[in-house]
């Protein structure tokens, strides 16, 4: 592959180019109900040249390996089309390196019989319980191999494995359906399906309980996170802003994403970074080469860093952090998460629920999106806070905010830092991406929950 | 080869189905008001489904040299795989559904570059303080569906999309205006663009406080493709419907909602990119009533959710490369009332007009509800726009909002190409902002 990847670079005039290749292959089972609805195992062949003439990009991607000259005569003419200023990439040392995948336990040596049969064991949990009207269960692991080589002299091989499941628990009472559902993933650690039985053997309990709930009254809250989902709220009302590409061209946003701002107080710490190993979004090589660090966005409440690929490094004077990924060959990469974390304080749990006249606790996640300055994202479980206890049961709730006052009024940061390796992350048209994000529990006041 | 494939598959099942799927697309993109990146994306593959001894195995592959594997794998799954409710369909006559436009096919790079940058030219000639971001993208794609049991269709698309983003930043406070448009022909209509980003700048200038309570909400057509079509037609799918996780279970024929309320799945509607003559089983598709007049009138099935159901498929199969087909709505309509949008407003001493949203569908669609910050609304007072609401939430549930409708506009706007919808206002809402 190498051979075929240096050659096809050689002999262009482009300030830049790189080629990607990529062998994929995944397994997915499915079951809706006690039914099994979907089994499958697919592959997928194919690659793509990015190429950078006078600050223009060209992008061609396709699945005949055999057109991969043409490709890069395509995307040199299409960067020809754009560019009319300088190229401005990042310096960064040209690496050669075969990286093999981490692997604590590799699914593709699980037969398909076996992955089935332990599917089976989670749909006797999901209707072993309480009454349910129906089930979700999905199972999927995808190897993929990068082959990447640009004209700079970086050439890598890189793969990697991913699992995920995800079950979820419907009730219905009438036209009221209410579900509970978990997700979980894992990098090359198949046995992470057999690690979820305790947290499926609730799901049941939990969709009949939010029957039941009543809805809470939409308004402002002090509202307590549990770590996963404080790991989702680091990744949308902090994290995509942290991504340069939204800021390096927009002056005014340049301002306010200026280092040294202050975003919140000294209990505040934020980093991201693939180098944080054996994690979803852990990785040695970003997809332009660039070797994985440890970034910090945040130290004791201060701006003090962001997410780089080559171009928005240059463009903003800064270091590289190697944050260009891409969820596969059809799509050029950009800046992306892997790992964000929000470091653990010193406060415990009760310390936080202490003093809440009446609150909220929220656990899980459903999702979570963010347009900046704005981000919402929606808890699997939701509980009040009265006189400093968890107390009833209410539906899960939508939580929203702006990202500058919203990290302001996060007051306090406990000791019990989690990772939650369940979700996958959207961006520009490719999703989903494998990231993880953690955080110990923490507390925002005055936070906007919407309600009946 | 296809056909090989198939003669191949048979040789180790009773049926077999071979889905092609080819596509090569022209994205253009522009970003900080100037031209950014020119791609092409070339891509094909083919899935294979097969039955044997009443059970479906699947496979695909986008790696044309390997149909060996391709068989083999889907054979390696026929042990484990779902029981099959259905059988493929025989060849059908299918309505002739323009979807192809040869002028769309032939615009070059080029000239997808020229209307991007007048348009963002323009934009930023008119708003030099905005952040424009844009893309322009030409496609074409060919669909085949070929069976053991005769269906041998195939199908050309081409579209031409556009979509204008605009950011204006004020030290925290962030706007950001979005207008988009596509067809299968290559007569866009920028002016229409430019009159939409004008309205809603003009609409945004200053920010208001948000009227909070059950209050009149006006949807805009971006917001009910934004917010409550996923909630409102969930409960239409087959595959809830055979779930027993659908509210509508049992509700055929009754008077559930509005009786002004009209919505179809019309794949039907020439030069629209999601109409097509067939769908990903090669079933004729149909224009299908789902709700008439307030009453839910069908539901959308593939082959195996219609057999699991006991019922008839819709010609309603949506399916890409990696995953077996599923029921989906292909273009989605509203039929329009009678009040203009402008009287709509008019008509409202307090309301909120909301345009688009933030986190829609991440709440429990399956049951109806909806809830989402609004990215882009505005309040209405003394039936005024007075500004754009910040920090504000919308929670509810659409089969409650739906049960009677204050107003159906009369205007119809097209949504991405997926949802023809008029403006449509509901007396009760629940809103809740920041104070």
């Amino acid at each position: 592959m190498r051979d075929l990847i240096e050659s096809a670079l050689k002999g262009h005039k482009a300030d830049y180019i790189e080629i990607r290749i990529e062998d994929t292959e995944t397994t997915n089972i499915s079951f809706r109900g006690r039914e099994l609805d979907e089994i499958g195992h697919s592959t997928g062949k194919g690659g793509n040249v990015r190429a950078c003439v006078k600050g223009g990009w060209g992008f061609a991607s396709f699945n005949d390996l055999g057109s991969i000259r043409a490709k890069v005569e395509q995307a040199v003419s299409q960067a020809r089309m754009v560019g009319n200023e300088k190229t401005e990439l990042a310096d960064t040392a040209p690496v050669v390196a075969i990286v093999p995948p981490h692997i604590v336990s590799d699914p593709a040596n699980v037969p398909l019989s076996e992955k089935h049969r332990i599917l089976e064991g989670y749909l006797d949990l999901l209707w072993g319980g309480p009454e349910i009207q129906t089930s979700s269960l999905r199972y999927m692991d995808g190897h993929r191999r990068m082959f990447y080589g640009n004209n700079q002299g970086t050439y890598t091989e890189q793969s990697r494995i991913d699992v995920n499941f995800w079950a979820s628990a419907i009730a219905r009472n009438g036209g009221d359906i209410q579900q509970a559902s978990i997700s979980m993933g894992s990098l090359g650690d198949f046995d992470l399906i057999h690690r979820m039985q305790a947290e499926v053997a609730k799901l049941p309990q939990k969709a009949v309980d939010f029957l039941a709930a009543p809805q809470v009254q939409g308004g402002e809250y002090t509202v307590i996170l549990d770590p996963v989902l404080a790991g989702v709220f680091v990744h949308e009302a902090f994290g995509h802003l942290s991504e340069a590409d939204h800021v390096y061209e927009n002056p005014k946003l340049r301002e306010v994403m200026v280092l040294g701002r202050r975003f919140g107080g000294e209990h505040l710490n934020i980093v991201d970074g693939a180098k944080i190993p054996d994690l979803r979004g852990s990785f040695q090589y970003d997809e332009e080469g660039v070797e994985a660090q440890r970034t910090d966005l945040i130290r004791e409440g201060v701006l003090v860093g962001r997410l780089h690929s080559r171009e928005t490094a240059a463009k903003m004077g800064e270091k590289p952090s190697g944050n260009a990924r891409a969820i596969g060959y059809q799509h050029p990469p950009i800046v992306r998460m892997t790992n964000t974390i929000i470091e653990p304080g010193e406060a415990t749990f009760d310390d936080l629920l202490e003093g809440v006249k009446e609150g909220v606790y929220c656990k899980n996640w459903y999702g979570g999106m963010t347009s900046m300055e704005q981000f919402t994202f929606s808890a699997g479980e939701t509980y009040m806070i009265r006189d400093g206890h968890i107390a009833e049961t209410v539906r899960p709730v939508m939580l929203s905010g702006n990202v500058f006052t919203t990290l302001e009024n996060l007051d306090a940061v406990a000791n019990d830092l989690e990772m939650n390796e369940g979700g996958g992350c959207g961006k520009g048209g490719q999703s989903p991406l494998p990231v993880s994000n953690g955080s110990p529990h923490i507390r925002l006041r005055n936070c906007l929950v919407g309600g009946a | 080869m296809l056909e090989e494939l198939l003669a191949q598959a048979l040789k180790q099942a009773d049926q077999a189905e071979v889905y092609h799927l080819t596509s090569v697309s022209t994205p253009i993109s522009f970003e900080a008001s100037r031209l950014k990146s020119v791609d092409a994306r070339d891509s094909s593959g083919v899935a294979l489904r097969i039955i044997k001894d009443g059970r479906i195995g699947f496979s695909s592959t986008s790696d044309m040299a390997d149909m060996d594997g391709l068989v083999a794998r889907a054979v390696e799954m026929l042990p484990f795989g779902a029981k099959a409710s259905m059988e493929f369909p025989s060849a059908s006559e299918y309505a002739d559904v323009p979807t192809f436009d040869q002028a769309t096919a032939d615009m070059k790079s080029e000239a997808l570059v020229e209307i991007g940058t007048k348009l963002i030219d323009k934009l930023h000639a008119d708003w030099p303080d905005i952040v424009w971001s844009a893309g322009v993208s030409q496609s074409v794609s060919t669909v085949r569906v070929m069976n053991s049991r005769g269906c041998n269709a195939e199908e050309t698309t081409s579209v031409i999309g556009i979509g204008m983003e605009g950011t204006l930043v004020k030290d925290t406070d962030m706007l950001f205006v979005w207008e988009g448009q596509s067809s299968c022909r290559p007569t866009l209509d920028t002016e229409a663009i430019i009159a939409s980003i004008e309205r809603k700048l003009r609409w945004a200038e200053r920010v208001a406080p948000a009227p909070t309570g059950p209050i009149p909400v006006i949807f805009t057509p971006s917001a009910v493709a934004d917010l409550l079509i996923e909630p409102l037609l969930e409960g239409f799918n087959g595959r809830n419907i055979v779930q027993g996780s659908s509210p509508l279970i049992e509700k055929l024929g009754s008077l559930m909602l509005d009786p002004h309320l009209t919505v179809w799945d019309d794949p039907s509607i020439p030069y629209t990119p999601g109409s097509r003559a067939f769908d990903g089983e090669g079933v004729p598709s149909n224009r299908l009533p789902l709700i008439q007049q307030g009453v839910i009138a069908n539901f959308i099935y593939d082959l195996q959710t219609a057999g699991q159901a006991g019922a008839l498929t819709t010609g309603s199969a949506h399916r890409g490369l990696g995953s077996q087909p599923g029921p989906d709505t292909s273009v989605v309509v509203i039929d329009p009332g009678d009040t203009t949008f402008a009287d709509m407003i008019a008509g409202y001493p307090k309301a909120l007009v909301v345009e688009s949203f933030l986190g829609a569908g991440q709440g429990n669609t399956l049951g109806g509800d909806f809830s989402a910050n609004v990215l882009l609304g505005y309040a209405v007072e003394n039936g005024v726009v007075i500004g754009r609401v910040k920090d504000t939430m919308l929670a509810g549930n659409v089969y409650t909002i739906f049960k009677k409708l204050d107003a159906l506009g009369s205007e119809l706007e097209w949504v991405d190409g997926a949802l023809r919808t008029p403006a449509i206002s509901c007396t009760e809402v629940s809103v809740s902002s920041k104070a």
